[in-house]
Order: C-alpha cells, then structure tokens, then sequence
C-alpha cells in the first residue's frame, strides 16, 4: 500500500535511536488506592473481514472442514510471504480511534518467535514498539459512577491453527492441527492496570464490545471471536496472568478466584509469584500453567517480509467512518427522546437495540417505549440468551402491542405475558391476545364484577367502612381473580369505593 | 552444446528448425554424464516439453521458448523436489510456483532442473550440501564458489543455457567469478521473491547468470517487477522515475567509475585478482571511462554487520522446518518439544545449525540491543556511505574484485569459517545496502577464471549493465568460457 506513493529505493527500518531495547516491561503494579489490580488484554478477531490478514483465504470457515480455508502463505509454506491485508488494518485502526488511541506516525510489523505446533512459521507475525496506536481511553459505569480506564496500545496481529484433541486433552493420543484459523486477524487491546475490581472488568469488557459492535468488525457469537487474558494482583503483591478466556463473565468468574486465591496466600504469608494461569471453566478455578522462569524470550524482530506503514495519513478518512459511538447516542437519546439515564444507558449498550428503539420512536411515545425496551424486552433477551435480531419480536410487532397498551387495551402484566409468547412461538400478537384473552374486560363488565363482589363479601366491605385498608386490597383481588387479570387495578379501586 | 554459445536469441534458430526436443534430449544427456554434480534433480519432463514445441501443440511466442533453463533448489517448483540442499527438505514437492518460475514459463522458458547449492545457501563453496559439493568446470579439485555454485558450474559447463540463483552475501556472484560467467544480483525489490525459500528476508535477491551480459540481462528483464505477493517489491515504473531522478545532464559527460582502493590495500588479497581488476579499470579508462579512487569509511564494519542480520534473520526464518508438513519426519513417537527438536537436530547440517544459534543468540533478551540493533545502526551507515559517494563523486559504478581471492580447493575452507565469511568481503556491503551488482571475468590465472564486480546506484542496473557491455566487447575474458561448452 505504502509503496504506491513515493518509490521507495530500500526497506529502511525507523530511527534506530527510537527503537528501544526489549526488556520486560515492569507494569505499575503498585496501587495505594486500592486492594486489588487488574489490566486486561483482549484479542479481538476481526471476522467481518472477507479475507486473512495477509492471504486471500476466507475468513467463514466457522462451519467448515477442518483445513478447507488454507494456502501456501497461512500453511507458512517455505518461500511464502505475507501480503497485508490493507482493509485489517483499516479496521484497527477505526478500533483504535474509537477507543480514543492516538495513532502512531509509522506502524511496523515484528516477528514474535517461539515454537508451538499451531503456529506454522515457528513465528507469529505481530506488533512490538511500533505499534498501531498508544494512549486511548473508555469510559465504563462502575458502582461509584463514570470511570476511565486508559487504553495502552491496540496492535494487529495474526491468528494461530486451532489444535485439537479428539475426546479431550486428556486423552487424544494425538494432536490436530486445523489450519482454517491460521492468519486470522487479531487485534490485540491492553488496558492499563486501572481496572479496581473482577466486576469493573466485566463491565468494561461489555463496554468494549459495544464498541466493537457499534463498529461492525467482528462477530462477536463466533467461537473464538473474543479472547482474554486478564492480569491481576493485590496491592504490593505479585501479578498472576489468566490467558485464553472466552466470555466477559468467565473473565469475572476467574479474576474473582484468583483475587480469592492471593487472598487467602497473603494471609498465610505466602510471596505470590509471578506465572500464568488457566481458567477452568467448567470447575470455575484456575490452574498453573507456567511460571515467570519458564517464560520464552520471543526474541522479537522487524518483520523484513512487510514494509513500513505510514498509516496517520489514512487517519481523516477513517475517522470519518466512525459511526456515533455509545456514550455519544446516549448523550442524543437523552437530548432528543427525553428519556430516562438509565433507560438511554441500557438502549444504547446494544446496537441493535438503540436502533431498534428509534424505530419504534417514530410512532410510540419515546418514554413508554424506552420503558418497555429497556426493562422488559432487554430482560427477556438475556433471560433467552438471544439478541434482538434473533427474537420473534420484531420492531413492527412491537408498535403493534404498544400501541394497544398505550390506549389501555391491555394492562401492563398481559404486556409481559404477550412479550413472552411472541418471542417464544413468533405468533401474531393479535392472535395471541385473542386467544389468551388479554384484551381488557369493557369497563360495564367490571362495574358487574365490582358490584358482584361487594355482595358476596360483606365483612371485608365492612372492615374497609372501618379503615381497614388491607380490605381493600382484598376485594381489588377479588376482582381481579374474577376478570382474569384484565381489568386495571386503579379502575377497580375507584369503582370499589365508589359503589362501597 | 557448441551451440550454446549464440546464447538465447541463437536457440530461436534451433526452435525454427524443429530442433528442440533433441537439443533438450542432448543436454539431459549430457548433465546424466556429467561429473561436476551441479544438479540435484535433473527434470526428464523437459524434453515433453521440448517436444510439444517442436510439434507445435505451444504457441510459439515467449522471450525464452525452448531455453533450457537451471534453477537454484531453494526456488520454489510446482510438482519438482524443492530442497535446499538440506536433508530437512529431502522430498519436498511444493504446490506452488514462485512467481518468477511463473514468469518464465509464461515466457516459453523450460526448467531443465534443480541445481545444487549450500544447504539452506549458506556457504560460499556449495561443499556444505547435504548431496555432496559440485565440482568447478575449470579445475575439478576447485570449488565452484557459492551458495548457487550448481547454477555457476551448470551455465559455466553449457549444461544450461541461463540460471538462476540467489544472492544473500555474494552467493551469485562469488561462483560466477569462480566460474567464469556473468551474474547479475537485483537492487532488492527489484525481483519478487516470492517462492524463495527465506535465509535471510531483508538482504536476499535473486539473480540471473549466463555466459553473456545480454542473456543475464534478458532473464533479469523477464523476473524483474512489482508482485502482490511480495510487498518488498517495486513496481517498474516506480524504478523508472528513480532512473530518471538521476539522469540529469548525465549524457554530457564521460562514465565515471569509482574504484575501492581502500579495501585493496589488505595483503590477504590475491595478487592476480588484483592485477586483473587494475588491468580492466586500465582499459575501461583506454575507453574513455574515467576512474576515480574512493573510500566508503564504515565498510569495515559491513562482514561482522551483515553476519549478525543474516542469522538473525535465518534463526526466525528457518523455524518451520520442524518436520510436521513436509520434508524429513522420524518414525518415533515423541511429544511435540521433543520432535521438533530432533528433526532439527538430524535434519540441519552444521553450517546451518551454527548460524541459527548464532542469529538466536543475537536476538535474545539482553543481547538484542548489543548486536541486532548495533548491526542494523551500521547498515543504516553504510546505506548512506554508498548514496553518499555515489552522489558527491557522480559515479555510474564502483568496482571491486569480486572475490578476494581465486578459486579454493575443495575442503580448503570449509573447516574454518571465519576465514570463508572473510572472503565475502566485497560482496557483503552491496547486499547490506540493496543495490545492484554484477560480476563479469576479467582475467585468468592458473588456468582459473578471475572476476570483477560492478557496483550500481538502486535500481540502476542499466548503468553497470551498459559498462559491462562495453568491456565485454573490446575484451576477451568473457568468451572463454565458452571453451567449456
Ligand atoms: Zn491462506
């Protein structure tokens, strides 16, 4: 890409003096304002791409055959070269905007060697100094209000084969190797060590897909999509390394028992060592996996097969392809729907829901579908473990059914119920209220029944002549019981004391 | 292969005649017979090909159709054992064609075969290959230089009519002087490398060799070129504006060469090398081509620079052999660890295991600042030396013997490496910087040919092609090796 500008006579490598010696970075592990320390870095795979980070290979292999989306370059045939895909790096480069990282004036390639039998090259093409952008920052809600929490660099990298184990690591003989995920894009994103508590990590991993999802460069219900390892320590105390988690609460889970585990080893004056972990899933532990001792020194180098990038030139345009952000809609929706904080907060973490709100909005009052989105229909989804798109509900369905709550033709406790069965068998909500009987009884109907009950209950009627406001309560829910539910409880309560 | 000697434009009159097929036949023959070993694998499949030119089932276009061509075993061949010269790739068939070897066929050319070389090219005698060490066709108990000695011997002895090599140090220009021939290393970028088998990434090229300037010139016009695939490389007509960058009021005045006296001055230098690089600058100059001494001051640095880029690079580069896809596997059973390091154990010969764990030395913590860093700084320096006397002193080329010294006998150096990295000390710099350089024979002794090596500016390589015409022309020394055939 860079080499259509200007001819460049010879791969020249950025001032030497600018390369600083690789030791390992000492993260600031001490605190004083606070017990425990967590930074995060999240491997991010861009598979909304159509092609690998530096091969023509598919990146839709999710439902394929094992060694099906492979050539020369992601099998590190000897004499192939990486081509970089020009749009992963547009893509990282919108990430890292977004995340409010300033991108650097030139990005360059290193080769981290090691050897593993996923990795082909016996090299992963990655970032060292140099990376695509430093210094960003994303703002998540935590239990004491807003709080940053800074982005220390977001670097492009490629993916590794996918080993497996047939019947399990334990007991497969053999190891196979599927090569459909090597060359991947990954972005790697590292936090600083700024996050103060397991469920501070949740939320800023939720806020990050949000972002990500705004963004629309990865799916992230593919497997592998999202991958995590999280660092922790307590204050003083040595940090611990949890590599390869899959979800935001496996995250929580596993930062929880290691915050538990340095605990408990503090008490008994145990010095914590510096090491990496896993995080079992299914029996919600970690397990050592290696310590600072057995560490490789990945001996990185530039990449000489990939030239320099200049890529702050590309920076105006991409900037321009941001779409509004979260925190920016919620400003909006608040601004222009006039609806409650919390209710913008909620709509907004969700793409699909934010959008799904506005279209709603153009025909419901904005307040009462805020409400009913944010409290109900998000509830439900998460409840299902399915998202918008994937429900029965759809955005027209839902008009529908606001727009006969909104007339009072149906009492807030059948809107649940009705919620419910359309997500669950995707009928038309006209049937389902006709069929389950949700319209509202017609208000002679209730008079009836009020009057009905009054007769049949005379010494509650009789107690509530006395004060008894428990009575009351009584003979509403004798109402209610005969009207199955439909008729408006402040309807009855006004025709009981009427009649009374 | 009398004749061989009218080059590629003289094989056009072979094709017209129908002659292809029992021309290539001839030469298969001839390779099978011979005794130089400068093949590893000879490709029977050529003479089909022969045949269906001569039958006329190929359409009859293309700058090399028929002509037989050789090529380096670390040069990536559809369907033809690719194998470094390693037992590690003993058996290895890739799937793909490097894009030059695409090139040539789309230009009618025919690969007679895949030459012999270091192992993994590394080496400057071809003697460290894991199928024996190739003969020199001057003096059989010589070496014929390397690492691409297989293609030096192969177009010295007519046993091909042009071949490829690559240069990471001077690997196709030192066999060329010790073979007598014509090799052209690229400015790098100029040629893709995409199919090369890596050593060392950000200093490797690869290079034509004949027994001609021209024919060098038109297999080097033919690999030459921007490829997708390899994105060190550069477009022609990004190198045309850097030619043109330099031509102001360049036809007005006389060719200038620059002559590196200060590296002459070593007494370890053969004194007929000497001699004869002198005696050429001396007729250069009766042809009006005037000289000038220079220095470049940092070019001492360039050996000990380039060594430590080189295996760096080659310890990164050569970490897939681990035997699990292709080449050499072992018949145990053993965790992954274990495995990889037991074929790279038995499957490395000991040239390459030296400068793997020396590059992997170089790389590591607490080291990497010390030497990659250092070695890249120096780079960076002599970069600027060259660019900078180039500029100041408008030269068209510096020359340089090629080699310090004349050929070796086999097992001479082979035992004492620092002594063979020594020899490498007029090529190293040019491949340090990227730019082109050509070696073309400028003399004999002892019956052993002697060659001089033109340096160019980047990308300029009509500049040091055009000089080296000129001295083919009113010399001899280049002919001779014509006696070969
Ligand atoms: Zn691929």
């Amino acid at each position: 890409m860079h080499n259509d500008e200007k001819p460049r006579v010879f791969q020249s490598y950025p001032e030497i003096e600018d390369l600083p010696m690789h030791e390992n970075p000492q993260p600031n592990e001490i605190n004083p304002d606070s017990d425990v320390i967590i930074g995060l870095e999240i491997h991010v795979q861009l598979n909304k791409l159509k092609s690998k980070l530096f091969c023509g290979c598919s990146t839709s292999y999710h439902n394929s055959e094992p060694n099906t989306h492979t050539c020369p370059v992601c099998l590190g045939l000897p004499g192939s070269l990486p081509a970089l895909n020009k749009k992963a790096v547009e893509f990282g480069i919108k990430v890292a905007l977004a995340l409010e990282c300033k991108l650097l004036d030139q990005t360059l390639f290193y080769r981290k060697n090691y050897f593993y039998p996923d990795l082909p090259k016996g090299y992963q093409i990655s970032q060292y100094d140099f990376p695509l952008a430093k210094d960003g920052r994303v703002t998540i809600t935590t239990d004491a209000g807003e709080k940053v929490i800074r982005i220390n660099r977001v670097h492009i990298e490629e993916d590794p084969a996918k080993l497996m184990h047939i019947g399990g690591m334990g007991h497969s003989k053999y190891t196979l190797v599927d090569y459909n995920r090597s060359g991947m894009p990954l972005l790697e994103i590292v936090t600083e060590p700024d996050l103060r508590s397991p469920k501070e990590a949740r939320r800023f991993l939720d806020k990050l897909r949000s972002i990500l999802d705004y963004l629309d460069v990865f799916d992230g219900n593919l497997e592998g999509a999202m991958r995590i390892d999280a660092n922790i320590s307590l204050k003083g105390g040595g940090r611990t390394e949890v590599k390869n988690i899959s979800s935001h609460k496996g995250v929580e889970k596993a930062l929880l028992y290691e915050k538990t585990r340095h605990k408990n080893l503090r008490m008994k004056n145990i010095h914590i060592k510096r090491e990496t972990r896993h995080y079992d899933e299914q029996r919600g532990i970690t397990i050592l996996l290696r310590t600072k001792e057995e560490e490789e020194d990945y001996r990185y180098f530039p990449e000489p097969d990939i030239p320099l990038m200049n890529v702050k030139e590309w920076e105006t345009r991409l900037r321009n392809e941001i779409p509004e952000l979260p925190d920016a809609k919620r400003q909006r929706f608040i601004k222009e729907y006039g609806i409650k904080e919390e209710h913008a907060r909620s709509l907004t973490s969700d793409i699909a829901i934010a959008n799904y709100f506005e279209i709603i909005s153009k025909e419901i009052d904005p307040s009462v579908a805020a409400s009913w989105i944010a409290d109900v229909v998000k509830g439900e989804l998460n409840y299902r473990d399915i998202n918008i798109k994937e429900s029965n509900l759809t955005a027209d369905k839902m008009i529908r059914i606001l727009k006969k709550f909104v007339l009072g033709e149906i009492t807030d406790r059948n809107m649940v119920e009705l919620i419910r069965e359309i997500i669950d068998s995707g009928k038309d909500p006209e049937e389902i209220i006709k069929k389950r009987g949700f319209g509202k009884v017609g208000e002679d109907e209730v008079l009836l029944l009020v009057k009905k009950v009054i007769e049949e209950n005379p010494d509650a009627v009789k107690d509530y002549r006395n004060k008894n406001d428990k009575a009351l309560n009584y003979l509403v829910g004798k109402v209610m019981a005969l009207s199955k539910g439909r008729s408006d409880p402040k309807e009855v309560i006004n025709l009981l004391r009427k009649y009374i | 292969m009398k004749s061989f000697k009218r080059g590629i434009e003289g094989f056009k009159d072979i094709v017209n005649n129908g002659e292809t097929e029992e021309t290539i036949s001839k030469l298969i023959d001839k390779i099978n017979k011979s005794r130089l070993n400068a093949f590893i694998t000879i490709r029977k499949e050529a003479i089909e090909d022969a045949k269906k030119i001569d039958k006329g089932e190929v359409e009859r276009k293309g700058r090399l159709l028929g002509v037989p061509i050789a090529v380096k075993d670390n040069i990536s061949t559809k369907g033809i054992e690719t194998t470094c010269a390693s037992k590690m790739l003993k058996g290895y068939i890739p799937p793909f064609d490097a894009t030059i070897i695409e090139k040539l066929k789309r230009e009618g050319g025919i690969i007679i075969g895949k030459t012999n070389m270091d192992e993994f090219a590394m080496g400057s005698t071809t003697e460290t290959s894991f199928f024996g060490p190739t003969l020199n066709p001057w003096k059989n108990d010589r070496v014929p230089g390397g690492s691409s000695g297989g293609s030096a011997a192969a177009v010295a002895a007519g046993e091909c009519m042009v071949a490829l090599g690559t240069d990471t140090g001077g690997s196709v220009r030192c066999p060329s002087s010790f073979c007598g021939i014509i090799g052209i290393k690229p400015t790098y970028g100029l040629v893709s490398r995409y199919g090369l088998i890596a050593y060392a990434s950000s200093i490797e090229c690869i290079g034509s060799m004949a027994t001609s300037i021209k024919d060098a010139e038109t297999v080097l016009n033919i690999i030459s070129g921007k490829d997708p695939k390899d994105s060190t490389s550069i477009s022609l007509e990004d190198r045309e504006k850097i030619i043109n960058n330099h031509k102001t009021d360049k036809s007005k005045r006389k060719k200038r060469i620059g002559v590196l006296t200060t590296l002459f001055n070593d007494n370890s230098i053969d004194k007929d090398v000497l001699n004869s690089v002198w005696n050429a600058i001396y007729k250069l100059d009766d042809l009006g081509i005037e000289y000038k001494e220079i220095d470049l001051p940092n070019i001492r640095y360039a050996l000990p620079s380039y060594y430590i880029i080189s295996m760096s690079e080659a310890s990164s580069n050569l970490a897939r052999f681990d035997g699990t896809h292709y080449g050499f596997s072992l018949d145990e059973e053993l965790n992954w660890d274990s495995t990889f390091s037991k074929i790279r154990k038995k499957g490395f010969g000991r040239e390459v295991k030296r400068r793997v764990l020396m590059g992997t030395f170089a790389l590591s913590a607490g080291y990497y600042g010390r030497y990659y860093l250092k070695a890249l700084k120096i780079r960076s320096m002599i970069i600027d030396d060259f660019n900078n006397i180039f500029d100041k002193e408008k030269l068209d080329t510096i020359v340089t013997p090629t080699m310090p010294y004349k050929p070796f006998r086999l097992g001479e150096k082979i035992d004492d490496p620092v002594s063979m990295y020594l020899s490498d000390i007029f090529t190293v710099p040019v491949n340090l910087a990227g730019l082109p350089s050509l070696n073309i024979t400028c003399g004999f002794s002892e019956g052993l040919p002697i060659g001089m090596q033109l340096i160019g500016k980047a990308f300029c390589e009509p500049d040091i092609i055009d000089i080296a015409k000129i001295y083919e022309l009113n010399t001899n020394y280049q002919k001779k090796v014509w006696e070969l055939f």
